[in-house]
């Protein structure tokens, strides 16, 4: 058992349990609670580890490998510990040819992740490109943790990541 | 209304009446603007007859398919047996398309109304309604809305005393185009990875656990809604002239315009009126160069096609094109048209299930070659290449995100073939000015 099993902290236990069983009334099987399950357990961790994985494989009668092969699937599952503040930001064609690109350069360079997908060393921020965020007529979008924000230009990224602390 | 932009007076607007309007969004204030009228009136009626109301509106999915809507609901059993559903797809996310979206944060009522409409027409008493993950505020808006409906005998055993039982359960996706096919959208509910299904069996057939299921998007039911309250005939008459394709429509505006927003437009529109009117044309000094006039999947029209052309499932069509969800892409002559075709093809690489050989190599392989142009590295034998691969990718797989992959890229080579050709004969160099 390696030191992060040792270190697991279920998240189904008291008002975490009583979430997940509040979800088995909505479907007819266990299986189809597995996506609001690790909705459940990223809310609670931030990511989804191995022994959550096992954890919530146990809950809904299932296989961890099972359990894998599905939150591998969905991007926005976080299989490793990210900044406080998550950062998603559209690049896709429509907020592309409106400067999206531009957008991603001052997001990097405020927040000093130097690329995609790393954490700034100061463990606030981790910044991804995604695809199509569904606002393309408020290019571009950037998703803030739960906080959906339009119209972001570089001029603008200073002042909004001034309140991510 | 052209949200955030105030309504041009060449809209209709029906379903965006109330875009901009928060106090739409409480059962109140959905209420007093009219609201749940559609809904009492559907459980006065029978399924069939709400079946065939629908059936002669003339309403087709907005989704991107436009199957009629009515007929839909027809292929459901008439003997309730096994459980029904309805799913509502609010999966939003094809590049271009941001309607769904509107309708979920200005007025969830309507979208549970039709959800409501609709679960009676199929006898269904439950309705799953999948919200993109991505969809923070309007997951947040809409769980509040559900709740509001629950409390006001909107949803529960008892819909407004008619003694039929229609719940809702909101399910949340988690990062995934595909998922917005329907078949993947099932199994994604069933807590499986979002692989699409061989059909047949259709969902009508076998769908979420195997039982009967019928899948419409969010415009769809919210349009229902209006059709129940103001009548077939009412919504047909919305009509431009093509009896094919009838009432209005959202069309989501993006890209190098000067209002980008959501216009609500009778079928039948000219694309010229909407794009050059309605969305403020082009910046100073540019000219329109290209547009996608059906969100990401569909071909890329040139500025000369778009002339003369109607807004409606045939106008489109005949223009080599299609409306399929109603996002429009407007690019000027600042866009480098081989670079974006590249950001497409990625984006369809990216969001691949990989079931399908044709679609996990052809997507992938297609990024490359095109990156490898952009590079200056590009074979002459090259975009024959990628015609000849996006042959092999088109009506050969389970469902047709490899065709919407090959789709702007074989429009994009026959209609900017030159384009190629001069990064081809290194004659032009990737320019970070342009985008």
């Amino acid at each position: 058992m390696s030191a992060t099993e040792l270190d697991y902290r279920p998240v189904f236990v008291g008002e975490g349990k009583a979430k997940l069983e509040a979800l088995f009334p909505k479907y007819p099987t266990r299986m189809s609670c597995l996506l609001p399950a690790l909705w459940l357990v990223q809310e609670a961790r931030g990511w989804i580890s191995d022994p959550a994985i096992a954890e919530v494989a146990d809950a809904l009668e299932l296989t961890p490998a099972y359990v894998k092969g599905v939150v591998s699937f969905y991007t926005m599952y976080h299989r490793h510990p990210v900044g406080r503040h998550f950062i998603q930001v559209c690049t896709t064609s429509p907020c592309n040819i409106c400067g999206a690109e531009d957008v991603v350069k001052a997001l990097l360079q405020y927040t000093g992740c130097g690329e995609l997908g790393n954490t700034s060393p100061d463990g606030r921020f981790t910044i991804i490109e995604v695809e199509c965020l569904g606002a393309c007529g408020f290019a571009t979008p950037v998703l803030i943790n739960d906080d959906f924000i339009e119209g972001v230009t570089p001029e603008r990224v200073a002042g909004i990541l001034q309140g991510y602390k | 209304m052209g949200f955030p932009h105030p309504s041009h007076p060449k809209e209709t607007p029906v379903l965006s009446r109330y875009f901009g309007d928060a106090g739409a969004r409480t059962f109140e204030g959905w209420i007093k603007r009219g609201g749940y009228e559609g809904l009492k009136k559907a459980l006065g009626m029978t399924r069939e007859q709400v079946i065939e109301e629908v059936k002669a509106s003339g309403l087709r999915g907005r989704g991107g398919a436009g199957f009629p809507t009515g007929l839909k609901w027809s292929f459901m059993p008439k003997e309730v047996t096994k459980p029904h559903y309805l799913v509502c797809n609010a999966d939003e996310s094809e590049p271009g398309t941001f309607k769904d979206r509107e309708i979920l944060r200005w007025t969830p009522h309507q979208l549970i109304e039709g959800c409501a409409i609709g679960a009676h027409a199929i006898g269904a008493e439950r309705i799953y309604i999948y919200v993109r993950g991505e969809f923070t505020q309007e997951h947040k808006i809409l769980s509040v809305a559900v709740e509001d409906a629950y409390t006001n005998g909107a949803l529960g055993g008892n819909v407004f005393g008619s003694g039929r039982r229609i719940d809702v359960v909101i399910h949340r996706g988690a990062g995934a185009y595909i998922c917005g096919e329907e078949t993947a959208m099932m199994n994604s509910i069933e807590g499986k990875r979002g692989n699409p299904r061989i059909k047949p069996p259709f969902p009508a057939v076998a769908g979420l656990w195997a039982s009967p299921t019928t899948i419409n998007n969010v415009e769809t039911l919210a349009a229902t809604v209006h059709i129940l309250q103001r009548g077939a005939e009412w919504y047909k008459g919305l009509s431009l002239g093509n009896p094919k394709s009838t009432g209005t429509k959202l069309i989501s505006v993006c890209g190098h315009v000067q209002r980008p927003g959501n216009y609500e437009i009778t079928m039948g529109t000219s694309m010229t009126d909407l794009i050059f009117e309605m969305a403020g044309g082009m910046r100073p000094g540019r000219t329109l160069k290209a547009v996608i006039p059906g969100g990401s999947s569909v071909p890329i029209m040139s500025a000369a096609e778009i002339q003369g052309c109607q807004m409606d499932y045939e106008g489109i069509v005949a223009k080599g094109s299609m409306l399929g969800s109603g996002g429009m892409i407007v690019m000027d002559d600042s866009t480098d048209i081989v670079y974006q075709v590249m950001r497409l093809a990625k984006f369809y690489a990216h969001e691949s299930c990989a079931q399908c050989t044709q679609c996990r190599e052809g997507t992938a392989w297609t990024t490359r070659i095109l990156e490898r142009i952009l590079a200056g590295q590009g074979k002459p034998e090259d975009l024959e290449l990628l015609l000849d691969l996006a042959d092999n990718m088109t009506g050969k797989t389970i469902c047709v995100l490899s065709d919407s992959c090959a789709a702007p890229v074989v429009s994009a080579i026959k209609k900017f073939r030159g384009e190629f050709e001069a990064y081809l004969s290194r004659s032009r160099q990737r320019s970070m000015v342009t985008a």
